[in-house]
């Protein structure tokens, strides 16, 4: 019972989240910073959103490739 | 349904890979084993994606736009990264190149080892297992995408019918040839996708979060080109730096770019 909950967990996580959790975590942080900035501050931050995800990408494919050159 | 022609076909594209890929195992299954079984492995995992698709897509689109927008946007974005940073990894030579010929090979290996046994009606279990399997994990990627597209668009018709399309060109493709489709430049379209599943997921996600994009719509119009920009900028880095210390270490990194002619390819 324990290993079909976790093989399904870790269907479901490999689905969703895939190979780096990292970008996964910044672009739910970039738009919950989206949704501060306009809705408490006042900016319409429609430019926050695509920085972190071209940013998360970089960062990603840095640490992926870091070292195996 | 010229409006709709846009989501039509990105759902097209993108089921079309994970077509591709379900059909290397159905064609695995059938060829060395037994069709009928293959067969019914294969509808009974379309009948479970219906099902899907007719339960998540009528209880989906009961979502307020907003929060809709939002999490259906955060997945797609998240969903879109991932397949931009694999698509980038192989067109820089970083990851192997995924090869439909050698992943039919190796399911044509495990399919003739296995032993035949009936079960529940079925003649050949590990046929229908295979392909039941096969065809259900690609395809939750298609339902995902057709419910996700559709429900923002307002359109889940014509998201089905970009999905249905691409797994009939496929699957008719495929039994014509009876061969994995090998000759696809799956990392391109996988890039393609990619793209599209990032600006479409960055768009709605922000709009979800309350922002108003500069020229609505159109915005996506300049979204689309600059992540496609963007992504294809840090591939040709990733291989320009690849190919610098494969020299400098003497030994000739792997060319998955020269193999597919890049991305575009």
């Amino acid at each position: 019972m324990m290993r079909t909950l976790k093989s399904f967990g870790a269907f479901w996580y490999d689905f969703v989240i895939g190979d780096d959790w990292q970008v996964a975590a910044l672009v739910v942080l970039a738009l919950a910073g989206t949704a501060l900035l306009v809705h408490v501050a006042g900016v319409n931050a429609w430019w926050l959103l695509p920085l972190v995800a071209f940013a998360a990408l970089a960062w990603s494919l840095y640490r992926a490739t870091a070292g195996k050159s | 349904m010229t409006a709709a022609l846009p989501l039509v076909l990105t759902v097209f594209v993108a089921c079309a890979v994970e077509a591709i890929e379900a059909l290397t195992i159905v064609l695995a299954a059938g060829l060395t084993r037994e069709w009928r079984s293959t067969f019914q492995g294969m509808a009974a995992a379309l009948l479970v994606l219906a099902a899907i698709v007719a339960v998540l897509g009528s209880t989906i689109t009961l979502l307020p736009l907003t929060a809709l927008r939002l999490v259906v946007g955060a997945l797609l974005a998240i969903f879109g990264l991932q397949w931009l940073r694999k698509a980038i990894l192989r067109a820089a030579g970083y990851k192997a190149l995924h090869d439909e010929a050698s992943a039919y090979l190796r399911e044509v290996a495990a399919a003739k080892a296995a032993p035949v046994s009936a079960r529940r009606g079925v003649n050949d279990w590990y046929a229908f297992t295979l392909s039941f399997k096969g065809v259900l994990l690609e395809g939750l990627e298609v339902v995902f995408i057709v419910i996700t597209f559709g429900a923002n668009q307002h359109n889940l018709g014509a998201a089905v019918v970009g999905a249905a399309l691409a797994v009939v060109v496929v699957a008719v493709t495929g039994f014509v040839i009876r061969a994995p489709l090998a000759k696809v430049p799956e990392n391109a379209l996988k890039f393609a996708v990619g793209i599209m599943l990032t600006s479409f997921g960055t768009f709605w996600g922000a709009e979800g979060a309350g922002v108003r994009w500069p020229g609505g719509d159109a915005a996506l119009l300049v979204l689309v080109p600059v992540v496609a920009a963007v992504s294809l900028g840090y591939a040709a880095w990733l291989r320009r730096s690849h190919r610098l210390s494969g020299a400098a270490g003497g030994s000739q990194p792997q060319t998955a770019w020269s193999e597919t002619g890049g991305v575009t390819g």
